[in-house]
C-alpha cells in the first residue's frame, strides 16, 4: 500500500537532512580554504612568490646496447646547439644578422627561430642551430665574447654506430608523441623527450629508460633559477647485452648485397639470436633527431621497402626447406621408412585427375629413397609422402616446430605466418580442402607461409633433436646494482625417435656434402659437416606445360631462394635460415650466405 | 482556481519574464546557472593563458548545453518517467558496446564513434541511472524494503562497474551517488544505510585489488603527496601553493602566477578551482560556494514542490549529484579527497559533461514548470 502523505513527510525530512549535510560539508570545504588561505597563506605565498621552489626533472641517461662481444650498438653522444636568451640580447636583429654571416645560417632557420622565441619567456633560451659540427663550434668559440646571451648547449642524442646494419634489430628512439605521453608514467618521464619506437629500443623501453631524478630549485617570481636546494640523482637506464654478433651480422648483410632478403642465425644451445638481418635496412639516426618529411617519404615509398622488417615480418612460402620436416613426419607416423624407394618420373598425378604436379627436374629423379629425396630435393617423393600422411597429420606435426605461430622473440610486431589446415581453409576461404592442397603443402608451396625467424627457429629445434628453441635477443640486462638474465625460456620438447632424426640429418648432410646435393658448393674444405636444405619459393604460378627460364623473366618475378642449415651436423651449435627475394635457386644464392656465417662462427670456436 | 490567482500575483511584470516562463524556464535557477557560466568565461580567460579560442569553444559548448536544457524543460516529466527504463537499458547497452570496442581497440575507450559524431555513453547514464531508480521505486510502497533495495543496488552497480572498468573513476562515482541519492530520498531506513556503508567498507580491499595501477597511485599519492613530487603529488602540492598564496583577497583577475608559470597542470580543466582561488582569494571561493549552494537550494526546493514520487526522487537526486560534483572536485583540488577526474561543474573547460549537467537542470525545470494545477 502506498501512503502518500507519510511518504511526503519522510521525503521532506530527508530534504532537510540532505541540505544540512550539504551545508556541513560545504562548511568543511570553507574551513579547509580558511586553513590554506589564511593560516597557510604566508608559507604558500612565499613558496609561490619570492622564492618558490620549482621541481626540475633530471633526465636519466639511457642504457647502452652492446652486442655479445661488448661492441656498442646504441649509445648516447653529445650534440651541441646554439641557443639564444632574448632578455640578455640588446639588439636581436643585429645579433641574428651577425650570427647568420658567421655561421652561414639559412634564412629558413632564422625565420623559424624568430617565430619560436617570441612564444617563449624572455629568460628561457631558444635553439637557433641544432647538431652543430666541429667547424661551427670552433668558429663560434673564437667570437663568443662578442655575443652576450648566445650560448652553446650540450645534450645527449641517441646514436647508432652501425646504422642500417642494426636498424631492424635495435630499432630507434624518437620524440614522445601525445598518445604515448598519456600512457607513460608521468613521474619517470618528466623531462624525457624520447622513447623507443621500434625494435629492442621499444621492447626494452622500461629497462633502458632509467628513472628520472629531480632537483628542487629556488626560483624567483619570474621563475628564474636562483639556487639548488636538493637533488635526487637520476638512475641510469640498464645496459643490454645482446646475443647478437655484430661481425656476423655484417657478414650476413654484406652477403645479401644486390638482393632484398633476410638472414637469421640462432645459437642452438641457448636460443640466442646471433644474426638478425633484413636487407635493405635504413639509417635509424635521422629518426632520433626527427627525420624530414621528404626523407621519410623516400624510405616509405621505396620499391625495396627498407622500413619493412623482413626477418620478423616477411612472409614467404617455405618451399623445399619444409621437406626435412615432412620427411620426419613420415618417419614418426610410420607412413614410410627411410630406405623405402619411390619412383619419380618427373611428375605426379592424383588418381582420376589430369593435372600434373611437376618435379623441378624435368626428367625426374628415378627411384629415390628418403636420403636421395632430401639431398636432391625430389618433389614427386614428397607429393607422394604428403599424400600418404594427409594434411591433418602434417599440420599436427609441423605445428610442433612453431610453424604458424609467433616464436616469442623479444621484439614487437612479429608475424605469426600461416600453417594451413583443413579447418583454416574452411573457415577462411570457405572452401573444402582438396587433395591437391595436401600435395603442394608437402613441398612447401601453397598456403604455407613462414617468417625467416620462424624458419631459423624450426631448424634450430630440429638440430636440437626436438628440444624446442625459443629465440631471444637480449642476453642480459645490466643495471648499476645487478645483472639480470634476458628472457630465456624453454618451451618443452617434441618427442622424436633418435634414429628418425639421424636419417633426416643424414639427408641434410648430403644436401651439402654429396655429389648430387643441391648445395654442394659450400661443403668443401671444412673440418666439420653442415646439414642443410635448399628451397625455392615460387613468386608466381607457372602455367601447365609452360617452360620456366629464369633468365627470361623479370627480376621481380623470379623465385625466392631459401636455405636452412645447421652445423656441425653432429654437434649442432648454430642454425641459419636465409631468404633471398628473387634470388632464383636456393643452392646457388642462399646457401653460400649461410655458409659464410657458419664458417666464420665456427672458425672462432675451434 | 486558487493557484491560478497566486501565479498571476507572483508573475514578474516584465516581458522577458513572460517569455522565459513560456519557455518553461525556472527563473531563479536560470539566473544562478547564468552567473556560473559567466564566471566560467572570466576564469577560463585567465587560466587558458588568455587564449580567445578557448573561450569560443567553451561558448559553443555552453550554448549547446543551454539549448539542450531548454529543450528538455519543455518535455513533460511524465515522458521522462515513461521512458526511464528504456533509456537506462540503451545506456547500459552502449556502455557494454564501448567496453567491447575498447577491448578490440587499445586502452581506455569511453567514446562510441557513430561516424558523424562521437558519443560518450557514460554521460547519458549519469541521468538515466537516477531516472531508472526513481522509476523503479516510484510506484512501490516507500521506504524501500530490503528486496527492492537489492534490485536497486544491482541496477546502480551495473553501470557503475561498467564505467569504472573503462576506467573512469570520477564518472563511476557520480553515477553511483546519483543512484544512491534516489534511495536516500526514498526514505531508505538509516539502519539499512549503515549496513550498506559497512558492506562498502568491507569491500574496499577487494576494490583495491581490482584497481588499475595508476588509480592506486592516485590514492597513495593522496595519502602522501610529498612521496611523489614529480608525478601525481605534483598536482596536489602545486594546487595547494596556488590556493594558499591567493590569501583572503586573491591576486586579482589575471594575477595568478602559478598557472601562468605552468606550475599548475590541468589549470583549465580539473584544477581550475586552484586558479580561481589564487586570483579571487577566500572571498571569491566563499562566493562561488554560496552560488553553488543557492543553485542546490533552488533544486531542493523544486524537489520539495514536486507533485509525484518519481519527480520528487529524480529532482532531489539530481540536486544531490550536483553537490557531489562540486564537493569531489573542490575536495580534490584543496587536497582533502583523492585525485579523481571530476571537473568543476559549470566552470571547467571542455568535456561533454557540461551538456549532461545542464540537461539535468532541464529536467528539474521541466518538473517545476509542468505541475498540474491542483484544485484542492
Amino acid at each position: 500500500m502506498k501512503d502518500n502523505s507519510a511518504e511526503q513527510r519522510v521525503f521532506h525530512r530527508r530534504l532537510l537532512v540532505a541540505f544540512a549535510v550539504i551545508s556541513l560539508l560545504t562548511s568543511a570545504l570553507v574551513i579547509r580554504l580558511v586553513y590554506l588561505q589564511i593560516f597557510g597563506h604566508e608559507r604558500y605565498a612565499s613558496m609561490a612568490k619570492e622564492n618558490s621552489v620549482k621541481i626540475v626533472p633530471l633526465v636519466p641517461t639511457r642504457g647502452i646496447i652492446y652486442d655479445r662481444n661488448g661492441k656498442i650498438l646504441a649509445d648516447n653522444t653529445p650534440s651541441y646547439s646554439l641557443e639564444l636568451t632574448p632578455e640578455q640580447i640588446s639588439n636581436m636583429p643585429d645579433t641574428l644578422h651577425r650570427l647568420q654571416k658567421l655561421l652561414n645560417i639559412s634564412d629558413d632557420k632564422i625565420d623559424s627561430f624568430q617565430k619560436q622565441y617570441k612564444r617563449q619567456k624572455r629568460f628561457t633560451s631558444t635553439a637557433l642551430l641544432l647538431n652543430m659540427n666541429d667547424e661551427e663550434l670552433a668558429r663560434f668559440a673564437v667570437v663568443r665574447p662578442y655575443f652576450p646571451g648566445v650560448d652553446i648547449r650540450t645534450h645527449m642524442v641517441r646514436h647508432y654506430p652501425y646504422s642500417e646494419l642494426t636498424a631492424h634489430v635495435i630499432g630507434y628512439v624518437g620524440r614522445i608523441n601525445e598518445n604515448e605521453m598519456k600512457e607513460l608514467p608521468i613521474a619517470e618521464y618528466r623531462g624525457s623527450t624520447h622513447i623507443g619506437k621500434l625494435g629492442i629500443e621499444s621492447s626494452y623501453e622500461s629497462q633502458l629508460h632509467g628513472k628520472a631524478g629531480y632537483a628542487e630549485i629556488e626560483t624567483n617570481v619570474q621563475a628564474r633559477s636562483l639556487n639548488t636546494l636538493n637533488e635526487t640523482n637520476p638512475e641510469t637506464g640498464a645496459s643490454l647485452y645482446l646475443s647478437l654478433d655484430i661481425d656476423l651480422q655484417k657478414i650476413a648483410y654484406d652477403a645479401l648485397e644486390g638482393y632484398n632478403g633476410a638472414v637469421v642465425a640462432i645459437d642452438i644451445k641457448t636460443g640466442g639470436v646471433l644474426v638478425f638481418s633484413s636487407r635493405p635496412g635504413f639509417d635509424p639516426n635521422p629518426f632520433v633527431v626527427g627525420i624530414t618529411n621528404d626523407a621519410y617519404k623516400a624510405l616509405e615509398s621505396s620499391q625495396d621497402q627498407p622500413l619493412y622488417n623482413r626477418a620478423l615480418r616477411g612472409l614467404y612460402p617455405p618451399g623445399s626447406t619444409v621437406k626435412p620436416f615432412v620427411a620426419l613426419a613420415g618417419l614418426q607416423y610410420d607412413a614410410i621408412n627411410a630406405e623405402q624407394k619411390l619412383f619419380c618420373p618427373g611428375y605426379y598425378q592424383l588418381p582420376g585427375v589430369t593435372h600434373k604436379f611437376r618435379d623441378w627436374r624435368k626428367g625426374g629423379h628415378g627411384s629415390v629413397n628418403m636420403n636421395d629425396a632430401i639431398a636432391q630435393s625430389c618433389d614427386v617423393y614428397f607429393y607422394r609422402l604428403a599424400s600418404m600422411l594427409g594434411i591433418d597429420r602434417m599440420y599436427d606435426f609441423l605445428k610442433q616446430f612453431g610453424f604458424g605461430e609467433k616464436t616469442g622473440i623479444d621484439l614487437v610486431g612479429e608475424k605469426s605466418g600461416l600453417l594451413p589446415s583443413r579447418q583454416w581453409k574452411e573457415a577462411q576461404k570457405k572452401q573444402q580442402w582438396f587433395p591437391g592442397d595436401t600435395l603442394i603443402t608437402g613441398i612447401g608451396q601453397g598456403f604455407h607461409q613462414v617468417t625467416p625467424l620462424q624458419l631459423a627457429r624450426a631448424t634450430a629445434t630440429l638440430a636440437n633433436k626436438g628440444q624446442i628453441v625459443t629465440p631471444f635477443l637480449v642476453d642480459r640486462i645490466v643495471t648499476p646494482n645487478a645483472t639480470l638474465p634476458g628472457p630465456q625460456t624453454h618451451k618443452g620438447e617434441i618427442p622424436l625417435k633418435a634414429e628418425n632424426i639421424d636419417a633426416i640429418v643424414a639427408g641434410m648432410v648430403d644436401v651439402v656434402h654429396s655429389e648430387r646435393g643441391t648445395a654442394k658448393s659450400i661443403g668443401k674444405n671444412i673440418p666439420y659437416q653442415i646439414a642443410g636444405k635448399t628451397g625455392t619459393a615460387q613468386v608466381f604460378n607457372i602455367k601447365q606445360n609452360a617452360k620456366y627460364n629464369e633468365h627470361d623473366i623479370d627480376f621481380k618475378l623470379r623465385d625466392h631462394a631459401l636455405f636452412i642449415s645447421f652445423a656441425p651436423a653432429h654437434d649442432p651449435q648454430i642454425a641459419v635460415a636465409v631468404i633471398v627475394e628473387n634470388g632464383g635457386h636456393g643452392g646457388s644464392v642462399a646457401a653460400p650466405i649461410a655458409g659464410k656465417i657458419i664458417k666464420q662462427y665456427l672458425k672462432n670456436r675451434q | 482556481m486558487k493557484t491560478e490567482t497566486r501565479r498571476e500575483h507572483f508573475e514578474p511584470p516584465s516581458i522577458i519574464g513572460n517569455i522565459l516562463r513560456r519557455l518553461h524556464i525556472d527563473i531563479p535557477l536560470f539566473i544562478g546557472l547564468f552567473f556560473a557560466a559567466l564566471l566560467s568565461f572570466i576564469i577560463l580567460y585567465s587560466a587558458g593563458s588568455q587564449d580567445m579560442g578557448v573561450l569560443y569553444r567553451q561558448a559553443a559548448r555552453i550554448s549547446l548545453a543551454f539549448a539542450v536544457m531548454i529543450s528538455l524543460a519543455h518535455v513533460n516529466p511524465y515522458q521522462f518517467k515513461r521512458y526511464s527504463a528504456i533509456l537506462f537499458g540503451i545506456g547500459v547497452f552502449l556502455l557494454i558496446a564501448v567496453l567491447v570496442m575498447g577491448e578490440i581497440g587499445k586502452g581506455a575507450q569511453r567514446w562510441l564513434d557513430l561516424g558523424f559524431f562521437r558519443f560518450q555513453p557514460s554521460e547519458m547514464i549519469k541521468l538515466t541511472t537516477p531516472m531508472m531508480i526513481a522509476w523503479f521505486l516510484a510506484d512501490r510502497p516507500l521506504p524501500p524494503r530490503p528486496k527492492q533495495l537489492l534490485v536497486a543496488t544491482v541496477l546502480i552497480l551495473l553501470p557503475t562497474l561498467l564505467i569504472a572498468k573503462q576506467p573512469d573513476l570520477g564518472t563511476a562515482l557520480l553515477v553511483a551517488s546519483s543512484g544512491a541519492g534516489v534511495l536516500f530520498f526514498a526514505g531508505l531506513s538509516w539502519r539499512l544505510m549503515m549496513a550498506i556503508a559497512a558492506a562498502i567498507a568491507a569491500l574496499l580491499p577487494i576494490i583495491w585489488h581490482f584497481m588499475h595501477g595508476y588509480q592506486r597511485d592516485r590514492v597513495l599519492t593522496f595519502l602522501n603527496p610529498e612521496a611523489d613530487p614529480l608525478g601525481r603529488g605534483y598536482h596536489i602540492i602545486q594546487s595547494k601553493i596556488a590556493i594558499g598564496s591567493g590569501g583572503i583577497y586573491g591576486k586579482g583577475w589575471l594575477g595568478s602566477t602559478q598557472s601562468e608559470l605552468d606550475f599548475l597542470p590541468e589549470s583549465s580543466t580539473d584544477f581550475i578551482f586552484a586558479v580561481f582561488a589564487e586570483e579571487f582569494g577566500l572571498f571569491g571561493c566563499v562566493g562561488l560556494l554560496i552560488l553553488y549552494l543557492l543553485i542546490i537550494a533552488r533544486c531542493l526546493y523544486i524537489a520539495s514542490q514536486a507533485q509525484d514520487t518519481y519527480c520528487r526522487l529524480l529532482a532531489s537526486s539530481l540536486a544531490f549529484t550536483f553537490f557531489v560534483y562540486v564537493f569531489v572536485n573542490i575536495g580534490m583540488v584543496i587536497g582533502v579527497l583523492p585525485v579523481v577526474g571530476v571537473p568543476l561543474p559549470l566552470i571547467s573547460y571542455g568535456g561533454t559533461s557540461i551538456v549532461t549537467l545542464l540537461a539535468g537542470f532541464g529536467i528539474l525545470m521541466s518538473i517545476h514548470t509542468h505541475k498540474k494545477r491542483l484544485s484542492r
